[in-house]
């Protein structure tokens, strides 16, 4: 496959990787670097790309798991809406998620009606295929996704379609992203920015930051050359003593972002203050819909609260996300809470941390 | 948290494209992305292309890191 | 699932420690006896139908218990309301499946069901064979040193079942990899390839097979992505669904764990064959180890852990 086989190079990645350990060498210290996003997280495991670099390194995961960051209040949500007999429409990860020992998986067997969907897009065809039901789309992730929601708001709108509506769980990554560097106690030396969001939000959004906290930072895709050579180039600018925003994924990322997508997303959504998971609330770091898409807001429509539910006992998914604690130091990882057995949204969601390890054998 | 994956247009329909993955084929909306023709190739995640892949970038940046990193 | 079946033989008292595979000790030699049930959703995929795979299957974990499969059951139930056309193709497929792999159908039961009493159509086929002599596999005897031998491609049944489901509106040129096996062990009895482990990598792919061989024989295997057989339509469809071909079910295929001596010879034998035309070498039995572990060298030149599947492979998406 054109533009994916290459970036597996076996060879390359084995020189770039001799490279950044001799940058490893020379710093001498202990370096940490924090990927935010869930597929670095999924790729490093996949690719066994931990095992390519010198000890000092701590190649940790941060809240890049749409997933795991949504607080069970959300979930709540999606779940009251399938409950109150409507048509739940979601992505493949949510499917699993325990929630008081339930998850829509279990729901759907029991016979609510509730459907993984490939695409935003699918929801509303289903939508306009079956006027008699009334859709909910669970609306979880980041800049990548919520522009699609966007675009399927406005569309519904253009085509009179009164039956589908979003709960709007959507987060963005710069307010979390400043928190992170803010947190005293996570003193992260350097950042793997995610190459898709910023696909959508372009470059900009991280000079400020950046030269607020003097942390080199680099936009990278999702390939093993990719994230290989996003290390090196963090280590470099640390052993050089800069702190700037590179952009390894300069074949998908333009400076500007992707500007359509961005204006699609801010004239459907504004910003508003939200909770993650294992950070409290953030403030700036979410979505909700604009006053004039209030129609489609499902949780006004059916009337959805965000009932605040307790984390079993003892998962440490908030810790994990946050990036202070490794799945292995979780009483529970392994043990107990495994991918056939999850606890927590970490170990169920494709893109968690702790599912990531479990399938990497860290 | 962006699974997205390039893939070449072999058809373009309007708002949407015949986008192939190695030749796994599926529609895909183009309502995120401008004058997408037959043979770019474009990132799509969840169904839209969310944007068009510079081939040109692609290739310089092989090349500098094979040439960089030559042993 | 595991633990209810290992829950099931111990109300059984069953002399049997085996699951669905046991071998019988007779005056004249020793005879295998397997059983299986197919509840395939879609009955029908590109390249195989429930039918053909009802056949196919059973005589292949005869093979894996290193027999030559002889005679199968066939039981069909039915719900009441089934096609007749749709039917009457299936058992058309079980015939030609029996024919194609060699063994007879000699006896069978049909049972209908109310409408919702099942999925369209159930199968049980159990098969009997006898196992060739000086052949004594099982996933408990992989040694350290084993070569260990994959016969072409992988997730190719598991990714047809997928694209046949119709759920994520793909379009895949995959085709179901579902074909008998006999000849492969036939032709590495005959050439006196000495076998120590002979696994199909059916529900859960080569993944799943390697850490059963692995927990069963207590050893750590040791495997090369880039050795590894994948059609690049199944690779194109794994990466847009982002799941991993290691794990799809393969219905055509054989894991085989031979003496390193051996390997070079035992995948000449298999290339022969036009079934495993793509035999490789593709990793080896590193060492002991206590739980049983697999690891994968990744194309990437990275080293990960190639854990027991768990759950249904649900696309990832976001």
């Amino acid at each position: 496959m054109r533009f994916i086989q290459e970036y597996r190079d076996g060879e390359l990645v084995r020189r770039i990787a001799g490279r950044a350990n001799e940058l490893l060498e020379r710093l001498g210290r202990r370096v940490k670097i924090m990927e935010v996003c869930g597929t670095h997280t999924m790729a490093v495991a996949r690719h066994g790309l931990k095992s390519l670099f010198k000890e000092n390194l701590d190649l940790i995961s941060g809240p890049g798991c749409p997933v795991c960051v949504t607080p069970n209040s959300g979930f709540a949500m999606v779940f009251q809406a399938a409950e109150a007999g409507k048509t739940v429409a979601t992505f493949g990860d949510m499917m699993r998620v325990p929630l008081n020992s339930r998850s829509l998986l279990t729901l759907k067997g029991e016979g609510l009606d509730i459907r993984v969907v490939y695409s935003p897009y699918d929801a509303i065809k289903m939508a306009v295929e079956e006027p008699g039901r009334e859709l909910v789309m669970a609306g979880i992730g980041f800049e990548t996704t919520s522009p699609l929601f966007a675009s399927i708001i406005l569309r519904c709108r253009e085509k009179g379609v009164r039956n589908l509506s979003l709960i709007s769980l959507f987060k963005l990554m710069p307010p979390v992203l400043n928190a992170l560097l803010e947190a005293e106690d996570l003193k992260i030396d350097g950042l793997i920015l995610p190459g898709h969001v910023s696909t959508i939000i372009g470059v900009k959004p991280y000079v400020e930051l950046v030269e607020k906290h003097r942390v080199p930072a680099v936009v990278t895709g999702f390939e093993p050359v990719d994230i290989v050579e996003s290390i090196r180039m963090v280590l470099k600018q640390l052993a050089e003593n800069r702190s700037m925003v590179e952009n390894e994924y300069a074949r998908t990322v333009r400076h500007e972002g992707n500007v359509k997508a961005i204006r699609l997303m801010q004239e459907v959504f504004k910003p508003v203050d939200s909770e993650w998971r294992g950070l409290g609330v953030i403030p700036g770091s979410g979505l909700a819909l604009r006053e004039e898409f209030r129609f489609f807001d499902a949780v006004e429509k059916h009337g959805l609260k965000p009932v605040e539910a307790a984390n079993p006992q003892g998962c440490l998914c908030g810790e994990v996300v946050r990036g202070s604690r490794k799945p292995v130091e979780c009483r529970l990882y392994r043990k107990v809470c495994r991918p056939d057995n999850p606890v927590g949204p970490c170990m169920v969601s494709s893109e968690g941390t702790c599912a990531a390890y479990y399938y990497a054998g860290l | 948290m962006c699974l997205g994956i390039p893939g070449r247009v072999e058809e373009v329909k309007g708002e949407e494209a015949v986008v192939s993955f190695g030749g796994t084929r599926r529609s895909v909306r183009l309502d995120l992305v401008e004058n997408v023709s037959v043979g770019d190739y474009v990132i799509v995640h969840a169904g839209f292309a969310i944007q068009v892949l510079d081939q040109e970038a692609a290739l310089e940046m092989l090349e500098a890191l094979r040439e960089v990193f030559k042993e | 699932m595991h633990e209810l079946i290992g829950t099931i033989i111990g109300r059984l008292n069953s002399p049997s420690r085996g699951v669905d595979k046991a071998v019988f000790q007779t005056r004249t030699g020793r005879i295998a006896f397997t059983t299986d049930s197919f509840v395939m959703k879609p009955p029908v995929v590109n390249g195989c139908d429930i039918g053909m795979l009802s056949v196919n299957g059973t005589v292949n974990d005869l093979v894996t218990m290193g027999a030559k499969p002889e005679y199968l059951s066939l039981s069909l139930i039915i719900e009441e309301s089934l096609d007749n056309d749709f039917l009457m193709n299936i058992v058309e497929s079980v015939g030609k499946a029996a024919k194609n792999a060699g063994v007879k159908i000699v006896t069978g039961d049909v049972k209908v069901v109310e409408k919702g009493g099942c999925d369209k159509i159930f199968i049980n086929t159990s098969g009997v064979g006898r196992v060739y002599r000086g052949v004594n596999v099982s996933t408990t005897r992989a040694k350290p040193g084993d070569a260990v031998i994959l016969t072409g491609s992988i997730g190719d049944h598991g990714a047809a079942v997928l694209a046949a489901r119709g759920e994520f509106q793909l379009e895949a040129d995959v085709q179901s990899d579902c074909a008998p096996l006999t000849s492969i062990i036939e032709a590495l009895v005959r050439r006196k390839v000495p076998l120590h482990t002979l696994i199909d990598p059916t529900r859960g792919g080569l993944a799943t097979s390697l850490n059963e061989v692995a927990e069963s024989s207590r050893v750590s295997v040791e495997i090369r992505e880039e050795d590894i057989p994948v059609r690049d339509e199944v690779q194109g469809f794994c990466e847009v669904l982002g799941i991993e071909p290691l794990y799809l079910g393969c219905e055509g295929r054989l894991v085989i764990f031979v003496p390193q001596a051996y390997a070079e010879k035992a995948v000449r034998v298999l290339r022969r064959l036009k079934v495993s035309e793509d035999a490789c070498v593709i990793g080896r039995v590193v060492g002991r180890s206590r739980m049983g572990e697999v690891w994968l060298r990744t194309r990437a030149g990275g080293l990960r852990s190639l854990p027991m599947l768990h759950g249904i492979p649900l696309p990832r998406i976001c």
